[in-house]
Parts: structure tokens; sequence; C-alpha cells
């Protein structure tokens, strides 16, 4: 088989995998995948960050210790357990898109969790304390004082996230999850000769991919840099 | 689910298996952390160095390995890469454990990339004046570099370069995908053989657990010892 035949013959495998006359799959499904992640993610990160800073000690030890856990373990290990033991909680099988999916929200929660938490805390402690007594309830405080300030210069580091989603869908490579890498994988098994050139069109898709989204976020920042005025915060007594 | 077995995890098979895999994944991290500190430092340099070529290979380097997954990575050099060899060095290399090979390699690659940047963001913290005044005092370049800038520069660079530490440790458990019979490759095995998944899974987040733990601790003993000084 040529060089160009192969390519020929695979891109579209490549790109959506047996869609539609199967399940979605290569780039398409690790986009979806990625985007998937990170919306979820973002809602866990920001409510185990709160979380992590609450008042209430019920609340903020199993919390703190859940964070410390997956921030300490391999994401492939966070993969393991959601596929062998989720079956086993709910009684039926889950697919494998379903545990990728529930691994990277466990796994990004908690980093992004980290994320808000720093931001929170990266604030004068005047802020909430003066919020506190407007009588504010802490909850209120959080929302309506802290929060719209801690998560204001967090749009640009948002893009940049959503490539290291990208980056970590690679590893449902080894639950078999038809992504990418296991489609070009599946590729290289299929034609065998090539498997230098197919495993460097693999590379270049995700450098296409991915610089092109971190360069986006470069620019986002620096547009927001200069759009935003600069609203100095009053300085802590 | 069966109740949990922890003399598995003191003696036998399943304990040799699974203490084996801890140590091939401290080796790797063991080999790959001074190459990767290596290239890290002398990559940073040549993204600052005043030679426009060398600084444009430096870039393309970091951009190229930190824009792609370290799995594609693996992959690539397990696979793809021995084809590129003569067929000599090919067999040889496939009689010598490429697998660990390739898993060295790539690891270093891709973490010689992210502390490069770590490294250089550590130099840029060092004032200007600095380097000026060491070339001022007849020092050339690279001598200004590495007697003036680097030992405060690199200081400067230990918090993130510890956290990367942290995420190569973690990262090891890829090279479970191309056969390298590391701690989570025996996790895997443990549990295909035997069916004590949860014995096998507790051992190995404990110790992936412990030793990024043990790191975490080191650098704060560090940052006790010398706490960061204002430039």
């Amino acid at each position: 088989m040529r060089f160009l035949e192969m390519v020929d013959t695979y891109w579209l495998f490549f790109l959506v995998g047996q869609y539609p006359d199967g399940p979605l799959g290569g780039l398409a499904l690790t986009l979806v995948l990625a985007a998937l992640g990170l919306l979820l993610a973002l809602p866990a990160g920001l409510l185990l960050g709160l979380a992590r800073v609450s008042p209430w000690r019920w609340l903020r030890w199993p919390v703190t210790a859940f964070v410390f856990v997956v921030r300490g373990t391999p994401l492939l290990m966070v993969v393991f357990w959601a596929y062998f033991f989720l079956p086993s909680i709910t009684g039926h099988k889950t697919g494998q898109f379903s545990t990728m999916l529930i691994a990277l929200v466990l796994f990004d929660g908690a980093q992004l969790a980290e994320i808000v938490r720093a931001g929170i805390q990266g604030l004068p402690r005047g802020q909430m304390e003066s919020a506190r007594s407007l009588g504010l309830p802490w909850l209120a405080a959080m929302r309506r004082v802290v929060l719209p300030q801690a998560l204001q210069h967090m749009l640009p580091s948002l893009v940049n996230q959503f490539v290291t989603t990208i980056r970590e869908t690679s590893l449902g490579y080894i639950i078999g999850l038809a992504e990418v890498s296991f489609i070009a994988t599946q590729i290289n098994t299929l034609v065998f000769i090539y498997p230098t050139q197919i495993y460097l069109i693999l590379g270049l898709t995700y450098f296409v991919l991915c610089f092109g989204l971190s360069r986006l976020a470069f620019w986002l920042e620096r547009r927001l840099a200069r759009r935003a005025a600069p609203t100095p915060l009053p300085s802590t007594p | 689910m069966p109740t949990f077995d922890f003399s598995l995890l003191l003696s036998g098979t399943v304990h040799d298996m699974l203490a084996a895999g801890l140590r091939l994944s401290l080796t790797l991290l063991g080999v790959t952390l001074p190459l990767a500190l290596l290239l890290g430092v002398l990559v940073a340099l040549a993204r600052l160095a005043p030679l426009a070529p060398l600084r444009a290979a430096g870039w393309l380097f970091v951009e190229s390995q930190r824009n792609v997954p370290l799995l594609a990575h693996m992959l690539f050099w397990y696979f793809g890469a021995p084809e590129l060899l003569p067929d000599g060095a090919r067999e040889w290399l496939y009689a010598h454990n490429a697998e660990a090979v390739a898993a060295l390699v790539s690891l270093t690659l891709y973490y010689g990339a992210f502390m490069a940047e770590d490294v250089r963001s550590g130099i840029r913290a060092v004032p200007g004046v600095q380097l000026e005044a060491g070339r001022a005092l007849g020092l050339g370049f690279l001598p200004a570099m590495r007697l003036v800038v680097l030992p405060q520069a690199l200081r400067a660079a230990v918090p993130p370069l510890v956290s990367q530490t942290l995420n190569l440790w973690k990262d090891t458990s890829i090279a479970t995908v191309i056969g390298v019979a590391e701690l989570m490759y025996q996790a895997a095995k443990v549990e295909a053989a035997t069916f004590r998944s949860f014995e096998a899974f507790t051992f190995a987040t404990a110790s992936y657990l412990a030793v990024s733990l043990l790191i975490t601790a080191l650098a704060a003993w560090h940052h006790r010892r010398h706490p960061p000084r204002a430039l």
C-alpha cells in the first residue's frame, strides 16, 4: 500500500471513527470528550474549591482529603478505579466514554479546586470580613463579593485548561476508547508498514490543535488586559 | 466484592509483582529526573541565548513537546522511531528492553521541555543587571550565566520544578501503554491474573500517594531551610 493511498483510505476514520455507520470516534471524539469534561469539571472544581475554604469542618475535611488523594495519584489510576469499580457500585456496565468522562471530571475537578481555592485565598481577607460585617451570610458574601473578584482572571487560563484536558483524553486509549490515539494505533495495525508516519501525523494533529488553542489563550489574555480598565483593590489596612 | 485480603500485599506472588513494579517506577523517576533537569537547563539557556537560530530551535522544541500528549510521544518513540534506525541498531534495541528506552526518552524530552520553561522564568526573575555586571567584569555569556545568574535562577525555580517532579512521578504510569512493567502495568496484570483488583489498585494508589507526599515533604523542608529571598 502506497502512503498516499493509506491517507486516502483512512483520513475519515482518523477524524470521526466509524461514524455515521458506527459510534463517533477519532479526533471528533477527542474534542467532544475534552469539551464535555471541561464543562462538567468547572462546576465540580468550583464546588470543591468552595468546600475547601468553607467554615464548616464536616465539609472541609473530607473534601480536603479527597482533593489531596486525587492530586497525588496519576490520572491513569483514577481511570482504572472508574473502569473497574463503577460497574460494581452502579450494578451495570459503564461504557468507555462515560468512564473516561467521570475520571476526567473527578481528576480535573480536584485540580481546578486548588486554582479556585488559591484565587479566593489570594484576595485580601478584608473583602470577606467587610461583607460579613455588612450582614451577608457566608454563602452570599462568597457569591456576591469574593467569587466575582477571584474568578475574574480565570478566563484565559480556561483555554489552557482545555488544552490540558485534550492531552488528558489520550489516556482513554488504555481502556479502549476510540479517541484519536487509539484510532491511530488501529490504523497502524491495519497498515503495518508506516508506523513512523502514522505516529508523526498523530503528533502533528495534537500539535496543531493544542498550539492553536494556546495562541488563542495568549491573544485573549492580552485583549482582556488591554480592555479591562485597571480597578485597584482597596489595600488592606 | 470479595473481602480485602491484606496478606496478599505482604508476601507471595502478588506482593512480588507489585514490588517489582514499584521498583521500576522509582527507577524511571530516578533516571529521568536528572536527565530532564539537565536538558531543561540547556534548553532554557538556548531560549535566552544571543543567537537567533538557537532561540528558535529551543522554542520549537518546547512547543512541540508541550502541545502533544505524553502518550502520543511514547507511541511514537516505541512504534515509530525505531523504524528510522539502521537494521543493526534496531535489532539491538529490541533485544535490550526497547519499551523502557522509549519510555525514558519520551519522559526525558517531555519533562525537559516543561522544566526548561520553569528554569527560563527563574532566569527571567533574576534582574538583568546581574548578567550585565557579570559581563562587565569580563565573563563571557556562558560563564556569566553559570556563575552569576543560574545559581540565583535555579533557587527561584525550585517550587515549579518540584511540581514538575510530582507530575513526572505520576506520568511514569503512562509507560504502561507501551508495556513497560512498572507499577500500573503490574497492578493491571495482577487484576487480570487473580481478580484481586481491589488489593492491587489500593497498593498502587497508596504507593503513588506516598511518593508524592514524600516529594512534597522534601519541598516543604527545602522551603523552610532556604526561604525565598527578594532578589
